[in-house]
C-alpha cells in the first residue's frame, strides 16, 4: 500500500523538478533581484518605483489598453460562442478548428502581419486611398496596439465561452421557455449566468497576457508606446537594470493577483445568484 | 359529456427524410391522465415535443381547448413540461427554481411565496427553499421539477418519462405521488413512458405507441385484456402469443386442439393470433384439460410459480399458486372468456401499422 502511494507520488517527479526549476527558482530570483540595490543590500526602491509618473502612466496605459481588449474580446466571442453553439452538430469541431488555427502560427508572424496591415503604405492605408478616403497609418496608435491584441488573444476567449455554452443543456433551455421566458428572457436569465465561469476564465487568459505585453506594442506601437510590459523588457535587455525590472513585475504580479482574487470572488457570488 | 383538451390531428414529423410519426390522430380529454407508452424511439418524446411547441410538426395541427396552437411559441402556451431529466436551473436555490415561471408573468411578491410554499407541500419537500439543486439526491430534484411547472397552473402538464431516472423502490413511491397531486390539481397529465406496469399503474387512458402509430388506445384494463394485436399483448405484460384458427364463432383451434372462446366475426376456418396471459393458463391433472403436455421449468416468484409447459410444440408460459414440479404430466385449460382472439397481421409492414379499423 505504502509503497505503491510512494510509486504514484514518483510519477509527479518530473514535474516537480520542471516547477521548482523552471517557476519556484525564478520566482525566488525576481523576488531577490526586486528587493536588493546592486550592491546587494536589502532596498524596496525598486519596487517603490512604480510611483514615478513614466511607470505610472505606463502602468495606466497598460490597464486602459488591456480592459479596452478584454472587453472587446468579451463582446466579439459571446456571440461567435453562441453561433459555434447553435451551428450543426457535425460541422461544430470544422468551425472551432477554423478559428484556432491563426493559434498555429508564430505569434510574432501574425503581429508582423498586422503591421504590413496597419502600416504608411500598407494594406489599409492602399484600399483608402484607392476609395479616395482618407488614408490613416494606425502604426503607433493605441489603436493599433488594442487590435493587435484583441487579434492575438481572442481565441483564448471563444474557447471557454464555447466550452461552457456548448454544456448547457438544451432541455435548460426548453424549460425556461416552457416557463414562459422568450428568447431575451432565456438568454440573461438562464444562457448568461450559467456561462459565467467561461467568461471569467475567458477575462483571465485575456486580461493577464495583454496587460505584460510587450511584444504586440513594441511592433504595432512603433516604440513610441511604453507599456508597462515594455519598461520591465528595457531594464531587463538595454538597461540592465534586473533589480528595477525585477521590482516592476512584482508589482505587476500583484496587480494581476489582485484581479484574479476579485474575479473569482465574483464568480462565486455570481454562480449564487439570480439576475 | 368528455370535453377535448389537447387534439393531434394528422401529425408527421421526420427527420432527416425518416419518418417518425406518420399522420398521428388523438384526442385527450380534459381532466384525464393519458400515457403514450412505446419502446425506445417510436416518437413519444417527439409526440411531447410537438405538444409543448419545442418542435414543429412537418404537417397536421395541434389543439389546445379547440383552439389551433400549431404557430404558437412554446412560451406561450397555456401547458408546462416535466423534463426527463429535470432540466433545473443549476444557478439558482429551490425557491428560485419553482419562481421561474411566476416572476416573468410579474406575479407578487405574496402571491409567488404562498405558491413556492403551497408547490413544496404538494411534492413534500418543505423547508428545502434555499436549498441547491445540486444538493438534492435525483427523486428529489424530479419533484422540484414538478413543482417549478405546477406552480405556473398549466391546463396540461406534460411529462417525460420522469421517473426514468428513479430506483424502483422510488419510483413506486412517486407512481403514487403522481397520482395523488393529479387529483389535488384536477389538471391534465399527459405521460410518456415505456415501462408498461407504470402506465397500466398510473393512467386513465394509454396510448400504445410504436414505430410512429399508434397501435391500440384504451383504458388499462382494455389494454391489457383485450389486446387489439400481437404487438400490443407482447408489449403489455408477459403472453403466450401464438397462431391459430378462427373455426367458428366462439371456437378456435389451436394446436390441433379446439377451445371455447368468447369473440365472433372472425369467419370460418381463418387464420388468426391468440393471446392467452400466463395467470389465465389453468393446469390441470393429464387429460382431465384440453391440451396436455409437460412442465419443463419451474422458477418460484414470490406471489406466484412460473412454469413453462412444453405441450402442442409450443412453450406455454404458466403464471399459478399450484405447483407442478418439473417433469410432471399436466394438462392445459383455459376458460373461453381468457382467450383473446386477434386478426393476424398480412405482413409485417401491417404489424408496425397495427390495426386498420
Ligand atoms: N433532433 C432529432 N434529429 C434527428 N432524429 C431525431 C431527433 N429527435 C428524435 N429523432 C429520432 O426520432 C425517433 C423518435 O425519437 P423519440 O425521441 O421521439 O423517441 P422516444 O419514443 O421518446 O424514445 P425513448 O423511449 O428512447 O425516449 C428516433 O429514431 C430518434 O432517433
Ligand atoms: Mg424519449
Amino acid at each position: 500500500m505504502n509503497k505503491s502511494a510512494f510509486h504514484k507520488k514518483l510519477l509527479a517527479g518530473p514535474y516537480l523538478v520542471w516547477m521548482i526549476g523552471f517557476t519556484v527558482i525564478p520566482l525566488l530570483l525576481i523576488a531577490w533581484y526586486g528587493f536588493t540595490a546592486r550592491d546587494g543590500s536589502f532596498t524596496l526602491e525598486n519596487v517603490t518605483a512604480i510611483r514615478t509618473p513614466e511607470h505610472l502612466k505606463a502602468l495606466g496605459l497598460s490597464l486602459a489598453l488591456s480592459l479596452t481588449c478584454t472587453g472587446v474580446c468579451l463582446l466579439l466571442a459571446y456571440p461567435l460562442a453562441m453561433i459555434l453553439k447553435g451551428s450543426g452538430l457535425g460541422k461544430k469541431g470544422f468551425i472551432v478548428f477554423i478559428f484556432i488555427l491563426p493559434m498555429w502560427m508564430n505569434f510574432l508572424l501574425r503581429t508582423y502581419a498586422w503591421l504590413n496591415l496597419l502600416d504608411d503604405g500598407g494594406i489599409l492605408f492602399q484600399i483608402c486611398k484607392r476609395l479616395g478616403l482618407p488614408t490613416v497609418s494606425l502604426v503607433g496608435t493605441n489603436t493599433a496596439i488594442v487590435l493587435g491584441m484583441v487579434y492575438n488573444y481572442l481565441p483564448f476567449m471563444v474557447l471557454p465561452l464555447y466550452n461552457v455554452l456548448v454544456k448547457i443543456d438544451e432541455n435548460v433551455i426548453n424549460a425556461a421557455r416552457d416557463l414562459g421566458a422568450n428568447s431575451f428572457q432565456v438568454f440573461y436569465k438562464v444562457i448568461l449566468p450559467l456561462s459565467f465561469p467561461g467568461i471569467v476564465s475567458g477575462i483571465t487568459m485575456v486580461f493577464v497576457p495583454s496587460l505584460t505585453t510587450f511584444a504586440i506594442s513594441d511592433l504595432l506601437g512603433a516604440r513610441k508606446i511604453l507599456l508597462i510590459g515594455n519598461i520591465i523588457e528595457q531594464e531587463f535587455s538595454t538597461a540592465n537594470n534586473w533589480h528595477l525590472g525585477s521590482g516592476l513585475s512584482l508589482v505587476l504580479m500583484v496587480f494581476i493577483l489582485i484581479s484574479m482574487a476579485a474575479l473569482s470572488h465574483y464568480d462565486k457570488n455570481g454562480e449564487g445568484t439570480s439576475f | 359529456m368528455k370535453t377535448s383538451m389537447v387534439e393531434l390531428q394528422h401529425i408527421t414529423k421526420s427527420y432527416d427524410g425518416q419518418m417518425i410519426l406518420d399522420d398521428l390522430n388523438l384526442d385527450i380529454f380534459e381532466n384525464s391522465f393519458v400515457t403514450l407508452l412505446g419502446p425506445s424511439g417510436c416518437g413519444k418524446t417527439t409526440t411531447l415535443r410537438i405538444i409543448g411547441g419545442f418542435e414543429a410538426p412537418d404537417k397536421g395541427k395541434v389543439l389546445i381547448e379547440g383552439r389551433d396552437i400549431t404557430s404558437v411559441p412554446a412560451y406561450k402556451r397555456p401547458l408546462n413540461t416535466v423534463f426527463q431529466k429535470y432540466a433545473l436551473f443549476t444557478h439558482m436555490n429551490i425557491e428560485e427554481n419553482i419562481a421561474f415561471g411566476l416572476k416573468i408573468k410579474n406575479k407578487s411578491r405574496q402571491y409567488i411565496k404562498d405558491k413556492i410554499a403551497y408547490a413544496l407541500k404538494l411534492v413534500n419537500l418543505e423547508g428545502y427553499e434555499k436549498r441547491m439543486p445540486d444538493s438534492l439526491s435525483g427523486g428529489q430534484q424530479q419533484r422540484i421539477a414538478i413543482a417549478r411547472a405546477i406552480v405556473n397552473e398549466p391546463k396540461v402538464l406534460l411529462l417525460d418519462e420522469p421517473l426514468g431516472a428513479l430506483d424502483l423502490k422510488l419510483r413506486q413511491d412517486m407512481q403514487y405521488e403522481l397520482i395523488r397531486m393529479k387529483k389535488e390539481l384536477g389538471i391534465t397529465f399527459v405521460y410518456v413512458t415505456h415501462d408498461q406496469e407504470e402506465a397500466l399503474t398510473m393512467s386513465d387512458h394509454i396510448v400504445v405507441m410504436n414505430q410512429g402509430y399508434i397501435q391500440q388506445q384504451g383504458s388499462p384494463e382494455t389494454i391489457y385484456n383485450e389486446p387489439e394485436n400481437a404487438f400490443v399483448a407482447d408489449f403489455i405484460g408477459d403472453s403466450n402469443i401464438m397462431g391459430a384458427t378462427f373455426i367458428q364463432d366462439e371456437l378456435v383451434e389451436i394446436f390441433g386442439k379446439r377451445f371455447a372462446c368468447v369473440d365472433k366475426g372472425f369467419g370460418v376456418n381463418k387464420p388468426v393470433d391468440v393471446v392467452i396471459r400466463p395467470e389465465d393458463v389453468d393446469l390441470l391433472p393429464e387429460g382431465e384439460g384440453t391440451l396436455d403436455g409437460v412442465v419443463t421449468h419451474l422458477i418460484f416468484k414470490g406471489v406466484h410459480y412460473e412454469m413453462e409447459v412444453q405441450a402442442g410444440g409450443f412453450e406455454w408460459l404458466v403464471h399459478s399458486t399450484d405447483l407442478f414440479p418439473v417433469g410432471s404430466k399436466v394438462s392445459i385449460h383455459v376458460d373461453p372468456f381468457d382467450i383473446q382472439i386477434m386478426n393476424k397481421p398480412a405482413s409485417e409492414d401491417e404489424e408496425a401499422l397495427g390495426v386498420h379499423e
